[in-house]
């Protein structure tokens, strides 16, 4: 742009047309844009007109939320009652109910945790420790056994805690063997090269289904007389073992996506492999592959229902049990509405928790 | 630093009396070097003695082996036939022998290289807290001391993607001197930069040489090549054709090669 030579007055801004800024110019723009998406817009608003006021109604306006089960069966609308009702059963399971407090502190102790972790400010060596001993406390809590607290065994287990428990340890053990396993496969050395490859394509290779199957009952036909390796823990071994395989995968994309002159430059200065991986490569890789990641974790949250078909009771089948009482047959409905609630509170945090991440690790 | 740090003389430096006098032990001896990708022979019959506070210029048209040449020097690229001694210690495949030479030998890089994630500072301090174990107190003055060299201090704590390619090559720069290193090799550092950024690159390899470094300069700049550098090496098709002082090098070419690459980039 070069400056004009003699001093017009600079041109006036004027207002642009109204019919291209505000709430009439965004409807105009995106909704009446032509005549064909002008007929969508008014389909789709038919549509809505027909589907939400009745599932309004049904949800909100002739809902029970205290009620008996007799009185819903009277009623046309939600009965949320069978969630408050049972809402104990739900979230425990067979945990003794006057002990119930137990996994109550230890989930709350849990949420706060995460609450505190997701601000970066907190980051520090410190909060490592914190997240052990949490856990720590979180493990004695549920399992008790000393100073007065009742032991509980961990087949009582169950609900809520027990979902957690699962996706929490599982997340966090198969990340880290997820980025070794990436590592392996990149290796010069054919031995480790190989036992990675075959470990990932093995595993990727089956269901987890499988996997849980023969951790409940192929794996101890192993073990020795008279060891016995907790249901818990050997169903967390296996949700461990295949997301793993899977982060590997995508850490293995995030490596590839770095340059050449990064592993020069980090070798010219004299680093040797494990520096030049950790202070150099993994930084910028793990960074690139945030958002796979996280749908992996997320799936690999959901994935943890499963454990219902070695009758571990999660709180996808404490939720089922309640529906097979006579008394609340019939309202699956809301039970499992109830249940993608609580499923998608949990991956939504997840998910936005990566993308804030995202944006604070943008350099 | 260079044992010999009294070569702060005055540039240009053609003369061959500076660093280059036969008396020291060279830093980089190449005796015989070969090397292969896959079947194509890169790399024929090199030798070359360098001596501390040498400044040799390395230049060629591309695909001669200018840049796998120095790339050997610190192992980026492995030959497979003959030596390479650097301060002493042969390459092999002795992993703890190249981390060693690799401390010694500083690179500078075409595109810089530098790690984007990290800031300038912890760019340059990485090498001296990690490899040369250093407290990061005493890393960290060291670095403001070679930013402050290469004129760029007041950019220490931003990321390398908010500098002007100049700039990241002045960085890159100071990012290998932090290591203090014996010798510094740059693998034609200007080609990647906008005109107008080459002479303030140019002018920190200068002020370099002014301060006696061994370096290893393979580069198109022949303004360079002719006020800094000891002896010109022109490579072609692997080999090492013709060996000069600059004023020779350019007044008076022997090599038939050499005269048609110099007559085609000097028009």
């Amino acid at each position: 742009m070069t400056p004009h030579p003699t001093a017009t007055p600079a041109y006036p801004d004027i207002k642009p047309p109204v019919t291209s800024i505000g709430l009439i110019g965004w409807i105009r723009a995106n909704l009446f844009n032509s005549w064909f998406n002008s007929i969508l817009t008014l389909l789709v608003l038919a549509g809505l007109f027909k589907t939400v006021p009745p599932m309004v109604k049904w949800a909100f306006i002739d809902s029970l939320w205290t009620s008996t089960s007799a009185e819903c069966h009277a009623d046309g609308g939600a009965c949320w009652s069978i969630i408050t009702a049972n809402i104990r059963f739900i979230l425990f399971g067979f945990y003794p109910p006057d002990q119930q407090w137990r996994p109550l502190s230890a989930m709350i102790l849990l949420v706060v945790m995460l609450l505190i972790t997701r601000n970066r400010r907190w980051w520090h060596r410190a909060l490592a420790w914190a997240w052990v001993a949490a856990l720590t406390a979180m493990w004695l809590l549920m399992r008790g056994g000393f100073i007065g607290l009742q032991f509980v065994e961990s087949t009582q287990w169950g609900g809520m805690p027990l979902t957690l428990i699962l996706a929490i340890f599982g997340l966090t053990a198969a990340y880290p063997l997820g980025v070794v396993l990436a590592l392996g496969r990149q290796s010069r050395m054919p031995a480790i090269k190989s036992l990675c490859v075959i470990y990932i394509e093995l595993i990727r290779g089956v269901p987890l289904i499988s996997l849980l199957f023969m951790s409940s009952v192929i794996f101890p036909l192993f073990l020795p007389e008279g060891i016995t390796v907790n249901k818990i823990i050997r169903a967390q071994a296996a949700i461990i073992l295949f997301t793993a395989a899977y982060i590997a995968e995508v850490v293995r994309g995030g490596l590839q996506a770095i340059p050449k002159g990064q592993f020069e430059a980090a070798d010219s200065l004299g680093l040797n492999y494990f520096q030049t991986m950790r202070l150099v490569v993994l930084p910028q890789a793990l960074k690139i592959v945030i958002p796979p990641t996280v749908s992996i974790l997320i799936s690999a949250f959901k994935d943890t229902s499963l454990v219902v078909i070695i009758a571990l009771y999660d709180i996808l089948k404490t939720t089922q049990s309640t529906l097979s009482n006579p008394k609340w047959m019939g309202f699956s409905t809301e039970a499992y509405i109830f249940l993608a609630a609580v499923y998608f509170l949990c991956c939504f945090f997840m998910s936005n928790w990566s993308r804030q991440l995202e944006k604070d690790l943008s350099t | 630093m260079s044992p010999n740090d009294t070569h702060t003389d005055t540039l240009p430096a053609g003369d061959p009396a500076g660093a280059a006098d036969a008396a020291t032990k060279p830093i980089i001896e190449i005796i015989g070097m070969h090397k292969w990708f896959g079947e194509f022979h890169v790399l024929k019959d090199i030798n070359l003695e360098v001596r501390p506070t040498e400044r040799i210029v390395v230049c060629g048209p591309s695909g001669s082996g200018k840049s796998t040449m120095i790339r050997c020097i610190n192992r980026l690229e492995e030959h497979q036939r003959g030596k390479i001694i650097v301060d002493d210690i042969e390459l092999t495949n002795n992993l703890k022998n190249i981390e060693k030479i690799r401390e010694e030998v500083g690179m500078v890089f075409q595109h810089f290289n530098l790690f984007p994630h990290l800031t300038i500072l912890e760019n340059l301090t990485l090498g001296p807290i990690w490899v040369r174990k250093l407290p990061k107190k005493e890393a960290e003055e060291t670095a403001m001391y070679y930013l402050e060299k290469v004129h760029i201090a007041e950019q220490a704590r931003k990321y390398p993607g908010q500098l002007s390619g100049g700039q990241q090559q002045r960085v890159a720069v100071a990012r290998s001197l932090c290591m203090k290193p014996k010798v510094m090799l740059f693998d034609e550092p200007t080609s990647a930069l906008d005109p107008e950024m080459v002479k303030e690159v140019l002018d920190v390899m200068i002020s370099l040489a002014q301060e006696g470094m061994t370096m290893i300069v393979v580069t198109h700049e022949m303004g360079f090549a002719k006020s800094v550098a000891h002896r010109v090496l022109f490579m072609d098709d692997g080999r090492i054709v013709e060996e000069n002082e600059p004023e020779e090098f350019f007044s008076n070419p022997q090599h038939e090669r050499t005269q048609l690459f110099l007559s085609q980039i000097l028009h």
